[in-house]
């Protein structure tokens, strides 16, 4: 039974206003809660290793929701899960984790997904990151995602973290597959003395693989930001990185772009800037008659939609 | 409605102070259009960022209806209705067009999307699109013209609205410009333009940072032509120097 913290955080992190729609895998405190799986989306638990597995049947098309919720303190949940989505499947995933910490001690939750698209397969997956708690213990979230993206499939991933997480080690591997397509977006917002890490590797494997990985993110007060996007080309792919972060107060931004071809055929882009806001853009929103606060939480809004 | 009194300006350039206005006096009346005209540099922008409290003035006064307005920021003006559309609006990374117009309805008596239309940019076209480098310069100046129509203020001021846009769009520029104009409201549009000096009725010429001239266009405009000639007829003594061996 979900409580109304529970389903708070559940709306925070995957825009749940009830039981979700579709296949569904709840996961608090360290253990499944509720399961719904349908025809062609099953959904069960590893037998080796806490943590579920999701699978798509051939041709199938619908959403599936795993969110992870944390409401205890000195708690450490790890999980590892597995997702197969099979050829020509057509699947909208949506993970994510909230914590609410009302203790002292940490809160943390490290998700390790495998996740293998299929042949000619589709997969839009969404991850987003809550943490809230009013007594100064930490939540902490690493998620590690490795995927797979077979001949002709197509994986788009949107991972988010705004605020609330007091650190993160993020983790993201990929291997595209000729004609696969990735897509990534990365956007993160950290305050006070949180700090973000994030390292992706995405190898492109062979002709007419594609991969697109666009990070933005805003550093506040006085927290910490890393970032190491590599993109390595086997064969003759093409890639684009795009990093971009507005940098504030006494924040620290690291941000180390890496494009590697070992193929003549290879197309591969990297930019990376880092900048303040810039004050002809506060300008001009004070021009509208928004207070300089409100100016920035409008520029910051809009970076990171 | 909007007055400038004994504005100087410096500002600081390379830790020295530049001189940039001296002693302008300009007083912009309701239901009159005005164009702020003059060489580049002369500081016809900065008059208006001065009226807009982006520069503050080294000295003087800014007056809007009456009220000492010297030290109000610009968002305090911008909601007593003083309205500004930039030279070079900036760009914004992720900021779709409807935002921009949404926040510039969020102080204005209400306008609706018709302002995109107006300046000739097709709503369902251009709402979900970002403000930046996807856009055009065209595009940008465009969308920044209809945002300030959006604003809807009293005191409208357009700096070189026809900068960056082609020729089919500024004839719809200087039709919107002129049809925005009401009896309450007043218009200053800094510009070159013949077309749009013509379109008012006061014209401002300023020159070096002060104001050279100033009248109804009938006055005015033969003057800044006959003034704008060619600068070998003029005693100007670096040009002496520049031109001493030419021919003419």
């Amino acid at each position: 039974m979900l409580t109304a913290l529970d389903k708070k955080l559940l709306q925070e992190i995957a825009d749940l206003h009830g039981e979700p729609p579709g296949a569904f895998n709840i996961r608090k405190d360290g253990e499944g809660i509720e399961r719904r799986s349908l025809e062609g989306i099953e959904i069960k638990p590893k037998k080796d290793q806490p943590g579920i597995e999701v699978i798509v049947a051939p041709g199938k098309e619908g959403t599936v929701h795993i969110p992870v919720i944390l409401t205890e303190t000195d708690l450490s949940d790890l999980v590892y899960n597995k997702i197969d989505i099979g050829e020509q499947a057509n699947i909208t995933l949506v993970a994510g984790c909230g914590i609410h910490n009302p203790g002292t001690g940490n809160a943390q939750h490290d998700g390790i997904h495998e996740i293998y698209v299929r042949k000619g397969a589709r997969l839009v997956y969404t991850e987003k990151h809550f943490g809230e708690g009013e007594k100064g213990g930490k939540k902490v979230l690493n998620p590690k995602t490795v995927l797979y993206v077979e001949e002709g499939a197509y994986a788009e991933l949107e991972l988010v973290q705004i605020r609330g997480v007091d650190h993160t080690t993020r983790v993201t591997e990929a291997e595209v597959q000729a004609g696969g397509r990735l897509v990534m977006y990365e956007r993160l917002l950290t305050d006070g003395e949180q700090s973000a890490n994030s390292d992706v590797l995405v190898k492109l494997m062979a002709e007419e693989s594609t991969a697109r990985i666009v990070s933005r993110s805003v550093a506040q007060g006085h927290s910490r930001q890393s970032f190491n996007p590599r993109l390595l080309a086997y064969g003759p792919g093409r890639g684009h990185v795009e990093c971009d972060s507005i940098i504030m107060d006494q924040a620290t931004v690291r941000s180390v772009p890496e494009i590697w071809a070992e193929n003549s055929e290879a197309e591969l882009v990297h930019e990376a800037a880092i900048g303040k806001i810039a004050g002809e853009q506060l300008i001009k929103l004070m021009a509208l008659g928004l207070t300089e606060e409100e100016a920035e939480e409008a520029i910051i809004n809009g970076f990171l939609k | 409605m909007l007055s400038l009194e004994n504005i100087y300006l410096e500002l600081e350039v390379e830790d020295q102070k530049v001189p940039i206005l001296q002693d302008v006096n300009l007083n912009f009346e309701a239901g009159k259009m005005y164009a702020l005209t003059g060489p580049n540099g002369s500081g016809k922008s900065s008059v208006a960022r001065v009226a807009m409290g982006i520069y503050r003035q080294s000295s003087g006064k800014v007056l809007y209806n009456g009220e000492d307005i010297s030290n109000l920021g610009i968002s305090e003006r911008a909601r007593r209705g003083i309205g500004y559309a930039f030279q070079h609006p900036p760009r914004f990374k992720g900021m779709p067009v409807k935002d921009m117009i949404e926040m510039a309805f969020k102080y204005s008596d209400g306008y609706d999307c018709q302002v995109l239309r107006d300046i000739g940019l097709c709503p369902d076209q251009y709402l979900e699109r970002t403000l930046d480098n996807s856009l055009s310069g065209g595009e940008i100046k465009r969308i920044e013209i209809a945002t300030l129509l959006a604003q809807n203020p009293r005191v409208r001021i357009f700096d070189e609205p026809e900068a960056g846009i082609d020729l089919w769009s500024f004839e719809q520029l200087i039709d919107v410009i002129g049809n925005s104009h009401r009896q309450d409201t007043t218009t200053v549009v800094i510009s070159h333009q013949e077309k749009i000096l013509n379109m008012v009725d006061e014209i401002v010429l300023i020159r070096e940072g002060t104001v050279s001239m100033r009248g109804s266009r009938e006055e005015i405009w033969p003057q800044i032509k006959e003034s704008a000639e060619c600068p070998c007829r003029k005693s100007c003594r670096l040009e002496e120097e520049i031109y001493a061996d030419c021919p003419r």
